[in-house]
């Protein structure tokens, strides 16, 4: 069963509209992650399913109810801020028990709620401090501590990493994956960083502008991006677009690119795609982990490993990579080798692009050109 | 060799140098010194006074030390001399004006910051216009209130009274209040009100759980202000009030002015120190309080 039903949802701010039909669900016990770039409206549509803004058009359910004109008190639903929104004036552990307060719960429940919200958590030897003397770790455990205790239907994270330096910022990703694991909430996970959204979704909903562009797993997400803005936006570096021609040769789909020094490269395609775009023009698709330096041993694991020269542009190796930027007629591609026989700097590698990952997209409307059913 | 002399050079381009330092700072402490002593003058005038005795201040003039230090003139001032036909000294309008001052500043003071709250995180359409409107009142001059009051006071029939004082200065305080308040209020994240709101609390919760105990920098310089310029005011206590219902400041004026016998300098001294005591007083012990208000920001 679904916990969070949106149908058709959208925001307008005067004349603006920044939410366009929004179609979304959560079973019971997901992890959704809206991710997306700054302005797309992830954090208005997080906010309505709070209940912190109101609905311009369409329908929010929780578990089934309509909750459209529901104040946010009565949703049955916990909120992770950005900021932790930790109250100043109190201690940590009046922060976790105001809504017990607020909800008039009895004074023994509340005891036996803190206690077992500040084990999860390890955060009972903060309890007597204020917000202004924790680190800001610690504060992010006592306003997931916060959210924890009320037992929400629902809980809400909005971007609630984005405040902490980076190595935190990991290690917290993974405890809020075991926390997640532990007591198996819905949550819906706000997010701008696409790594976060890979590691900690069950589904992730890409938005853009305001329209939601997929809703998927994190794998097809990654493998089969329904558009260009997708195919961008998830993965760093991000996917490789080349201008190409669909063709075919002997009866089988080839992909005809332009290389360094003129003339043109021909890469068979090693499945059908559904269409074809009326002159043919495509833009290809590759993850720079998807391209090799050439050899026959890695052609015999790899059947779909096409080779074109390119030469080597910038080198960056970061230890347990080589970035390489390589030249393609105008543009220039970015690879992803392993350090054991990356490329060097000026030479003309043997480029092997494994075909089987490869995405063809429109280059009109920039949707992904769908493989054929086999 | 070469080192000593450049070392020599150096030495005596440094003394140049501090010394000219030097007579920067005195011609810089000098000239605030000048200033410090034209405005204390008034100040040292009317404390002299009020210990000397009114034969010598008129026989040696209003400017002077005193000769021979005596109390006389504050008992007087305090419960014996007459004002306005009453012969019981300044006590009872003191009383008054306290009576005036304390409501009126923790009325005003607690409305501001209701006002504040509303406007800063309870937004609705208009609010800034209000706002606007709200804060205009600080550019608007009392007397320009006189005659509505006058008006409104004798509907209600508060005319001469401590309680339509109050009225009046509550009402006349709030644009300041409200704006202190409110700008204050702007700097508390949103996101606590949210929290909150979700947490279950409403309006009235988050106001006193939440706001308010974030509240004493900007409390604090608010009453500062209230108490300060209520306890001061005269136009409207001399205006709306006579007799045993005046505030303090308007009997001193009738002191000062309305005398059938010689000025008596020594006692007009003394009850003016007293009169302007409670507001020195205020800012005595909260004063740190409001410099650092005044400049405080948000609450991080």
């Amino acid at each position: 069963m679904a916990t969070l039903t949106i149908s058709h949802l959208r925001k307008r701010f005067g004349h603006v509209e920044v939410l366009k039909g929004i179609d979304l669900e959560a079973a019971t016990g997901e992890f959704v992650a809206l991710v997306g770039p700054s302005g797309c409206g992830k954090s208005t549509l997080l906010a309505m399913i709070a209940g912190l803004e109101t609905v311009s058009d369409g329908e929010i359910r929780i578990d089934d109810r309509l909750v459209n004109s529901v104040p946010p008190k009565d949703r049955d639903i916990a909120m992770v801020f950005q900021s932790y929104a930790l109250y100043p004036t109190m201690t940590a552990r009046q922060n976790i028990t105001f809504g017990m307060e607020s909800r008039k719960v009895p004074k023994a429940e509340q005891e036996e709620a803190v206690k077992r919200v500040s084990a999860l958590l390890q955060i009972e030897p903060l309890l007597g401090r204020k917000p202004g003397q924790l680190s800001g770790g610690q504060r992010q455990r006592v306003a997931m501590g916060r959210a924890l205790v009320r037992d929400p239907k629902l809980f809400l994270f909005d971007e609630p990493l984005s405040n902490l330096d980076a190595k935190l910022r990991v290690d917290m990703r993974t405890e809020i994956k075991k926390l997640h694991q532990r007591v198996g909430k819905t949550t819906v996970y706000v997010t701008h960083d696409q790594i976060e959204a890979m590691t900690l979704a069950t589904r992730i909903a890409v938005m853009h502008q305001g329209a939601l562009q997929q809703f998927d797993e994190p794998a097809t997400i990654y493998a089969r991006p329904a558009n260009m803005f997708v195919a961008g936006f998830m993965g760093s570096p991000s996917m490789n677009f080349i201008p190409a021609m669909l063709t075919e040769k002997d009866g089988k789909p080839v992909v005809e690119i332009a290389v360094d020094g003129g003339g043109a490269a021909s890469l068979p395609l090693p499945y059908a795609p559904a269409r074809r775009p009326q002159d043919g023009k495509v833009v290809l698709g590759l993850r720079p982990e998807h391209l090799f330096r050439f050899d026959a041993e890695l052609k015999a694991r790899k059947p779909a490993l096409a080779s074109l020269i390119a030469p080597v542009d910038v080198v960056e190796p970061t230890g347990a990579e080589t970035i390489a930027v390589l030249k393609l007629a105008e543009r220039e591609i970015v690879g992803r080798f392993d350090p054991d026989g990356a490329p060097r700097l000026g030479e003309r590698l043997n480029l092997g692009v494994d075909m089987a990952n490869a995405c063809l997209f429109d280059p009109v409307d920039e949707a992904l050109i769908p493989r054929a059913p086999a | 060799m070469a080192d000593v002399a450049l070392n020599a050079e150096y030495l005596a381009a440094s003394r140049a140098e501090s010394r000219r330092y030097l007579w920067s700072r005195i011609g810089v402490y000098g000239f605030l010194a000048i200033f410090a002593l034209i405005y204390l003058l008034p100040l040292f005038v009317v404390v002299a006074n009020s210990f000397r005795s009114l034969p010598e201040i008129t026989h040696n003039g209003l400017i002077g030390l005193p000769h021979d230090l005596t109390l006389r003139a504050w008992p007087q001032a305090w419960s014996k001399f007459c004002v306005s036909g009453a012969c019981a000294g300044i006590q009872r309008n003191f009383y008054n004006s306290l009576m005036m001052t304390i409501p009126a500043t923790v009325i005003s003071t607690l409305l501001g910051a209701l006002n504040g709250y509303v406007l800063s995180k309870w937004r609705f359409r208009g609010s800034e216009l209000l706002f606007v409107c709200i804060t205009l009142g600080v550019f608007m001059p009392g007397q320009i209130a006189l005659m509505p009051w006058a008006f409104i006071l004798g509907r209600l029939h508060l005319s001469n009274t401590i309680y339509g004082l109050i009225l009046v200065h509550v009402a006349q305080g709030l644009s300041f209040t409200t704006l202190f308040c409110r700008n204050y209020y702007v700097n508390i994240p949103d996101d606590l009100i949210k929290a909150a709101r979700i947490d279950g609390a409403g309006f009235w919760r988050i106001f006193f759980k939440i706001v308010l105990p974030l509240s004493p920098p900007i409390l604090i310089v608010t009453v500062i202000w209230q108490f300060t310029g209520i306890w001061n005011e005269y136009l409207f206590g001399v205006v709306f009030t006579s007799g045993p219902q005046q505030p303090v400041t308007a009997a001193l004026v009738a002191l000062s002015t309305n005398q059938m016998n010689a000025r008596a300098y020594d006692v007009a001294s003394a009850a003016v120190l007293i009169g302007a005591l409670p507001p020195l007083l205020i800012y005595f012990f909260g004063g740190r309080y409001f410099v650092r208000g005044l400049t405080q920001g948000a609450v991080k």
